[in-house]
């Protein structure tokens, strides 16, 4: 469904990408794990054209979509829950996921998916009317996950998904995460809680200072020596 | 809904039992009360904070002026050059800023720079008067012609009425489109905006477009009732900011908030100078030391503006929220 090639991305001089690659097929979750600062968060960004690469290409369902803006990226199905879930604060629960469904791709079956997102996440449904900013985190980042499937994408992007959140709530989201590939979507997991994702994963990545140094099967990495000393401290 | 129906007919019937000056201070409110709506389109609903307002009040006004005095075009008609013109400055300026993506306070004093230099160009152009100013002819007429912006202020009044009303409208409406719904997604998180797919380039483009649109009436307006322009009135900061108390102090982002902002304002400050007459004192800048304490105590007790808290104490839920505290 995606592939990136030999991407390269600056902020000015610095190197935040260097020739990273990688594959993401249809239904699958794929894991990009590393460290703070690793670079998987601009790999995000560069997918979803919120950052112009300098070198590579990335393809979505084999059209080259590298430097498109990202209301473009949108309207073709890639859908993006960003990193501390940047709901919009003043606007109710079901302003902040209309708003998630006004792209082409979305907007005649806006109501049937309202319906869909409501039936996933009850407590959406319940603060419907409530000023997004008044809700706990986890509900906030329900709202984020619901917002995005609004736009009806054929692949999500989560970026670091439980940042910040307690971890019965994360436990919630990843049970949203793996739901939702269940019924078929196609996920691309960023997270830095390395355990959790690469069990979750069929394929995984390991970034480092903006280069791919490992992958495999999700649970091939869990086991390998190295990962568990530098991520898992075992 | 009663009160609704009494202030409506109370401001459809003012000008028949309101002397001159209360007819003055009534068209002041309005006219602000417009100008505020069109500044809350971009900073209410989008979040882009232009303090440069008066630009598009300067340009409206002496566009619509110039075709006037040289050309003998009636205002009716040169008021659409004005919201051309106005809207390309507009344009103009979102494009130079959104492009290269200067935002917040680097955007407000763009909006400045260009306000001011306008100003200085306007100084010097000796075809609309330079700074010794610009005079419409006034001529006394029997009766009152709407087309030509000449006439009594019961006139005045009911054109500005009007213009506010349909301004509020029009902006009630675009809140409820997909427009709306994407600025203020622009004014809550631009990032997250521009996740979900939205073009904000465009929406702040349109933001502009149709809040300087808007404007250049306000600057028609003012050209054709107070028929003198001096660029040194008109283009100054000063000017910009009486433009953006009204919304602030109302409540930023909501509907009634700048209609409020501007009453408020207009009879507190038109108060203050009349008592002052009443004592015969005369101090300088005592209205914009008002205006500051106003706005230290609307940020003190009411930071989202006295319309929300209203609307609270009268049970309504007011549409169009405003960005949240802080």
């Amino acid at each position: 469904m995606l592939e990136v090639c030999d991407l390269d991305l600056y902020y000015g001089d610095a190197q935040a990408l260097d020739r990273v690659s990688l594959k993401v097929d249809d239904g699958s979750i794929v894991a990009i794990v590393g460290a703070n600062g690793a670079g998987k968060s601009s790999l995000i960004r560069a997918i979803a054209g919120i950052e112009k690469p300098r070198s590579g290409q990335i393809c979505f369902r084999g059209q080259d979509i590298t430097g498109w803006e990202s209301y473009r990226t949108c309207d073709l199905g890639i859908g993006q829950v960003a990193e501390g879930r940047q709901i919009f604060p003043s606007l109710t629960v079901q302003e902040n996921l209309e708003t998630g469904a006004m792209l082409h791709r979305a907007r005649a079956s806006r109501r049937r998916i309202l319906t869909d997102v409501f039936t996933m996440f009850p407590p959406l449904a319940e603060r419907r009317s409530q000023l997004a900013g008044t809700m706990s985190g986890g509900e906030q980042q329900m709202l984020a996950i619901g917002r995005c499937l609004m736009g009806r994408p054929e692949m999500i992007m989560f970026d670091e998904p439980s940042l910040g959140l307690a971890p019965t709530v994360v436990h919630e989201v990843f049970r949203a995460i793996r739901e939702l590939n269940e019924k078929g979507m196609t996920i691309l997991l960023v997270e830095q809680n390395v355990a959790v994702s690469l069990k979750l994963a069929s394929q995984a990545y390991v970034l480092e200072n903006g280069k791919i140094v490992m992958e495999g099967r999700g649970e091939t990495l869990l086991t390998d020596d190295g990962i568990r000393r530098s991520y898992l401290g075992l | 809904m009663l009160l609704m129906a009494v202030l409506t007919a109370a401001l459809l019937i003012l000008p028949a039992f309101a002397d001159t000056y209360i007819l003055s201070v009534a068209i002041l409110i309005l006219y602000f009360a417009y100008l505020g709506q069109a500044w809350n389109v971009m900073m209410g609903f989008c979040g882009q904070l232009s303090l440069g307002h008066s630009l598009y009040v300067g340009v409206g006004a002496y566009v619509s002026a110039a075709l006037f005095v040289h050309f003998g075009i009636q205002p009716w008609l040169g008021v659409w050059a004005a919201v051309l013109a106005c809207m390309a400055a507009g344009a103009a300026i979102g494009v130079l800023a959104f492009r290269f993506g200067i935002g917040g306070v680097y955007f407000a004093l763009l909006t400045i720079a260009f306000a001011e230099f306008t100003r200085i160009g306007f100084d010097h152009l000796r075809w609309v008067g330079g700074s010794g100013g610009f005079f419409l002819h006034v001529a006394q007429r029997e009766f009152n012609d709407v087309l030509a912006l000449r006439g009594s202020p019961a006139m005045f009044y009911y054109v500005m009425l009007v213009a506010t009303v349909a301004a509020f409208v029009f902006c009630a409406w675009l809140l409820h489109t997909r427009i709306g719904y994407y600025w203020q997604a622009i004014r809550e998180d631009p990032e997250a905006a521009q996740a979900l797919g939205i073009n904000t380039f465009r929406y702040k483009m349109l933001a502009i477009v149709i809040s300087s649109g808007m404007s250049a009436f306000g600057g028609v307006f003012f050209a054709f009732y107070y028929n003198n322009l001096f660029p040194e009135q008109i283009f100054s900061m000063s000017r910009s900011i009486e433009i953006i108390l009204g919304p602030i102090i109302g409540g930023i982002g909501t509907l009634f908030g700048p209609i409020l902002g501007a009453a408020v304002l207009t009879v507190l400050a038109e108060g203050i100078t009349e008592l002052m007459a009443a004592f015969g004192w005369e101090i300088p800048g005592v209205k914009q030391v008002f205006y500051g304490a106003c706005l230290l105590a609307v940020i003190v007790f009411v930071p989202r503006g006295i319309w929300p808290a209203l609307a609270r104490c009268l049970g309504l839920e007011s549409r169009g929220k405003g960005p949240r505290d802080g």
